[in-house]
């Protein structure tokens, strides 16, 4: 038998800001992003930890990140990485006010500057082995490969989430009722634009 | 989570959104500006990058300017600003600790041996 208080839904989903009560008062689903990234900080920290340590062990006469790093384009894949973030908040802000037309074409805009970023990526990845540095070339090329592959793979997996939100989006399934999916996946982009601020920064710009 | 506070699409560049218990999020300008200043920043490192003359302020100079945009990123576009603390502390939380922990890791392979 039931001893628990049964709340109306229009009084529940007011109370706790659109999503059915629940224990906190906050969207489990929110919590539990907000501890995933907490957990990916951990996994970029190791990984960025471990550049940071090899990236100076390049053995003598072997490829080190000044030969090939190519500032003006990886500045460029930056900003096009920062502009996404941009547009995924107001896509957000679209479906929020219930705007579908904006909501559409933020969505389909973030995940087509994501796919222009990891173009950008394949492109000096490709670059890159053409030079001679490769997972094995030495400390510096395995290291980067892993931590510009990781946050790459991330992109990409985010791309794949904008891109299923937009058609969701066209086939009309992503009403007001699926607000906090939006904002998901948008928490999960931001965060992938940040660990780039700090890639961007720790690894091609600082010497 | 979030409530429209607008039915009107036009009018979006100038209203704020609702999130949920009473706080108000950036209009559609605002952000824009917000994005407008983190690619001046990101522009700012650039060049600095490319000035030898800074010597050892290069290194510092650039961990600010990214820990700003960071910080801007995290509380304007990711709403840690306006959403509930509990979000915040489980960040900040994963954040802290994956500072501690390969601090400790950096200084101890950094130590002079």
């Amino acid at each position: 038998m039931s001893t628990g208080t049964v709340v109306p839904p229009e009084v529940s989903t007011h109370a706790t800001g659109g999503h059915p009560p629940t224990s906190t008062g906050l969207s489990h689903e929110k919590i539990g992003m907000w501890a995933f990234l907490g957990s990916e900080c951990l996994l970029f920290g190791g990984l960025i930890s471990t550049y940071l340590l090899y990236r100076g062990e390049s053995r003598p006469g072997t490829i080190t990140p000044p030969d090939v790093f190519d500032i003006p384009f990886t500045s460029v894949s930056s900003f096009v990485l920062l502009m996404s973030s941009l547009t995924m908040v107001l896509a957000l802000a679209a479906i929020q006010r219930g705007d579908q037309h904006r909501l559409k074409v933020w969505l389909l805009t973030t995940g087509l500057l994501g796919a222009t970023f990891v173009g950008g990526q394949v492109y000096e990845f490709t670059v890159f082995v053409r030079e001679g540095l490769n997972l094995r070339t030495n400390l510096f090329g395995s290291s980067f490969y892993v931590l510009t592959g990781f946050h790459g793979v991330h992109v990409t997996l985010g791309v794949l989430m904008l891109l299923s939100l937009f058609s969701l989006a066209v086939r009309g399934k992503l009403g007001a009722d699926r607000v906090e999916t939006v904002e998901l996946v948008g928490l999960y982009w931001h965060f992938v634009d940040i660990v780039w601020i700090v890639i961007f920064t720790l690894v091609y710009l600082i010497p | 989570m979030s409530t429209a506070t607008s039915d009107n699409a036009e009018t979006s560049s100038t209203v704020t959104t609702d999130h949920g218990g009473g706080h108000e999020h950036p209009s559609d300008w605002q952000y824009i500006k917000i994005a407008m200043l983190l690619a001046f920043i990101t522009g700012a490192e650039v060049v600095m990058s490319y000035v030898p003359s800074l010597g050892g302020l290069l290194v510092p100079g650039l961990l600010i300017l990214s820990i700003i945009k960071f910080a801007i990123v995290v509380m304007w576009f990711m709403h840690l600003r306006f959403d509930n603390k509990l979000f915040r502390r489980v960040f900040v939380t994963g954040l802290a600790l994956a500072l501690f922990c390969y601090g400790i890791v950096m200084l101890t392979f950094n130590l002079p041996r």
